[in-house]
């Protein structure tokens, strides 16, 4: 018997009963949708939280005065307790080093922000015009801080969106002068609502230029100074040679931390990727029940042909050709049933996504691959035994039974 | 006669076991049919008529004893090689057709042509002649359930016939059907025994059965008679 014969006998068998046909196609369908709606809430989760870390800007590299105590014992230590202090100076040096594309010093202090007669305590955040860049943050109306040459400051402030709403109302603030501890300074931007990072929301900040904040705190020393390498692969490179830059400009001392978010991130990455396997798998159970049911189906329809396999060995089937005809039919079940589940499965996750727009709830390849090959198999596995039986029926006793 | 036999049973035993009793459907059976032969077989119901004809049709083997189709000794030939020899040599007509129900008269028809890997040109040429061949043209796309029960047969027949076997077996070919179409079907079985097919009829129909040139008859599973036409013309007219 041709293939192609073999196939079309087979659909045709499939489709002459179409109820046991659409039962079959539909447990093996929503077995194979579960698999990749579960992937995708998995998966999404894990890009969700990626996405979160990443907002802070993935290809940072953070450097903190002082020396992490994980670092161990170092004489060096002890001839000086008191660290040097990281300054604009040494954030302008690393800004020479190859793969950095950014540098953002960074200032923080809490100060008294005074204006139409409102006074408000505010957390102020002095920095360059790179922050908005680096921190990837977006403005909500106006521009971000000036570039001016080092040392030089411009008397500017850029306002959170709070702060903007508690002082101004809907007033346009643009333009307008406020007063920040003692400085007068004119509004240039509103940062965009919503924006958050670093573990504190931007909405409640109030930015000036790093010099004008170093002059109102009366201070030469930084808060931080964040780098940002060229490419994500990169970062390790940098955060050697940013240490060591800064290591010869102190004299010799490494009495600074340089931290990555990769770690962390890595870390997140894997415990997520975990747990996607995890739902993957108990969808799997599912797709083995949807297998199982195939088997039964297949197994109720070899007793309901027994006339036609007894009719067929009379004219002329061999054993194999009959158990091919069934095997065929099982896997076509399982194999339409498999792919209306990935039709199924993508359907749910767009719904999913149209639900939760932030959310980013895509089915990974691998998922949608194993949940078809699964399907496929457990489909060709559990046919073979219906399939079996079928050749080895007794063709008289097949044919005598009306 | 023997040089030219086409089946040869010798000795052929067959029993049934169910439960504790043994039934001795076929005892000692010996037969040699040639090329061409018309035979009716009767004999009362559990007499082993079905048990024979399934036995020559390749579908049953025996316990004991030797059969020989077309040259072939059957108890050396393995699973795959019977059903090729029965697809080429037997064509099998049943008391209910056995038309599968979800498939055209076509179709059906066209059925061991598929099995027999034959092209889908092929097929379609001979299958076309078959349905002229049986007046079923205007019935072609119908399902069995569409049919009469003498078009059913026909389309059996056209089934059985279509690989063009040597053996036409037809167990109570009219059982299902009235008088006039039984008639028909007759005729039609008669007309390709003309043509040179060997037929053996399984019938309870005297009247039929009196119609083949041999009428074999069985009783308890075994041959009780098996009367030759031809021979006793012959001996009458000595
Ligand atoms: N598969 C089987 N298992 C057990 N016994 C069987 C089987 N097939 C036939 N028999 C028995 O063998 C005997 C002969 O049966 P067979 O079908 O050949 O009779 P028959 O002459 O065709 O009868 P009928 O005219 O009723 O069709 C019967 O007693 C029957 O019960
Ligand atoms: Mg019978």
């Amino acid at each position: 018997m041709k293939i192609v014969d073999t196939f079309r006998y087979a659909a045709q068998a499939a489709t002459g009963s179409p109820l046991r046909t659409l039962l079959v196609i539909l447990s093996m369908s929503i077995g194979v949708a579960a698999v990749v709606i579960l992937t995708a809430l998995g998966d999404g989760a894990r890009r969700y939280v990626i996405n979160e870390f990443s907002s802070i800007g993935s290809n940072l590299v953070i450097v903190l005065p002082g020396r992490s105590e994980t670092r161990g014992f170092n004489p060096a230590n002890l001839v000086t307790s008191t660290p040097r202090d990281l300054t604009v100076d040494d954030a302008e040096a690393l800004l020479r080093l190859p793969d950095v594309a950014r540098i953002s010093p960074i200032l923080v202090a809490t100060t008294e922000i005074n204006a139409a007669g409102k006074l408000r305590e505010v957390m102020l955040l002095g920095t360059n015009a790179e922050y908005v860049k680096v921190r990837q943050m977006k403005m909500g109306i106006g521009r971000f801080l000036s570039k001016v040459e080092v040392g030089h400051s411009a008397s500017e402030v850029v306002l959170g969106a709070e702060i903007r709403r508690e002082i101004f109302g809907e007033m346009n603030p643009l333009g307008k002068t406020v007063r920040v501890g003692d400085r007068r300074l004119r509004v240039v931007g509103v940062l965009r609502e919503g924006g958050s990072g670093m573990g504190m929301t931007t909405d409640e900040l109030v930015i000036v230029p790093i010099a004008t904040a170093q002059a109102m705190l009366d201070t030469n020393t930084l808060f931080r100074i964040l780098v940002e390498a060229r490419s994500r692969k990169r970062i390790n490179e940098v955060k050697t040679s940013v240490l060591k830059l800064i290591t010869e400009r102190h004299e010799g001392e490494e009495d600074i931390t340089v931290i990555t978010q990769d770690a962390v991130l890595e870390t997140f990455d894997k415990i997520l990727n975990v747990l996607t396997l995890g739902v993957a798998g108990i969808a799997a159970i599912s797709l083995a029940v949807a297998g199982i049911l195939v088997m039964n189906v297949m197994l109720v329809s070899v007793t309901q042909r027994t006339a036609e396999i007894g009719l067929l060995k009379a004219i002329g089937a061999n054993a194999s050709t009959i158990r091919h005809l069934f095997l065929v039919e099982a896997s076509l079940l399982s194999l339409t049933g498999a792919l209306v589940g990935i039709v199924l499965g993508y359907s749910g996750a767009w719904v999913l996504r149209f639900i939760y727009p932030n959310f980013p709830a895509y089915p990974p390849l691998w998922a949608v691959f194993a949940g078809f090959g699964t399907a496929l198999i457990s489909g060709l596995i559990f046919g073979v035994m219906p399939a079996r039986q079928a050749a080895e029926l007794d063709p008289i006793q097949a044919l005598s039974k009306r | 006669m023997t040089a030219e036999s086409l089946i040869k049973l010798i000795g052929i035993e067959r029993t049934f076991i169910l439960g504790d009793s043994k039934v001795h459907a076929l005892r000692n059976i010996h037969l040699t049919i040639a090329a061409g032969e018309y035979i009716s077989v009767m004999g009362p119901s559990g007499s082993g008529k079905s048990t024979l004809l399934n036995m020559i049709g390749l579908l049953d083997v025996p316990d004991a004893g030797t059969y020989q189709l077309d040259g072939h000794e059957i108890k050396s030939l393995s699973h795959d090689a019977l059903a090729s020899l029965r697809s080429e040599t037997i064509g099998f007509i049943f008391q209910s057709f056995h038309l599968i129900s979800r498939l055209s008269a076509a179709a059906n028809i066209e059925l061991p042509l598929v099995l027999a890997g034959i092209s889908a040109s092929e097929r379609t040429k001979r299958v076309s002649q078959a349905l002229k061949d049986y007046g079923l043209i205007d019935r072609a796309e119908h399902r069995p359930n569409e049919l009469s029960g003498g078009q059913r047969q026909r389309v059996a027949i056209a089934r059985a016939t279509i690989l063009r076997p040597s053996v036409l077996l037809a167990d109570e070919p009219t059982g299902n059907l009235d008088s006039a179409t039984g008639e028909e079907v007759v005729s039609l079985l008669e007309a390709l025994n003309a043509h040179g097919m060997t037929l053996i009829v399984v019938t309870h129909d005297h009247a039929l059965g009196a119609r083949a040139r041999r009428q074999i008859r069985m009783m308890d599973g075994g041959i009780v008679s098996d009367i030759n036409q031809a021979d006793v013309a012959t001996s009458l007219a000595t």
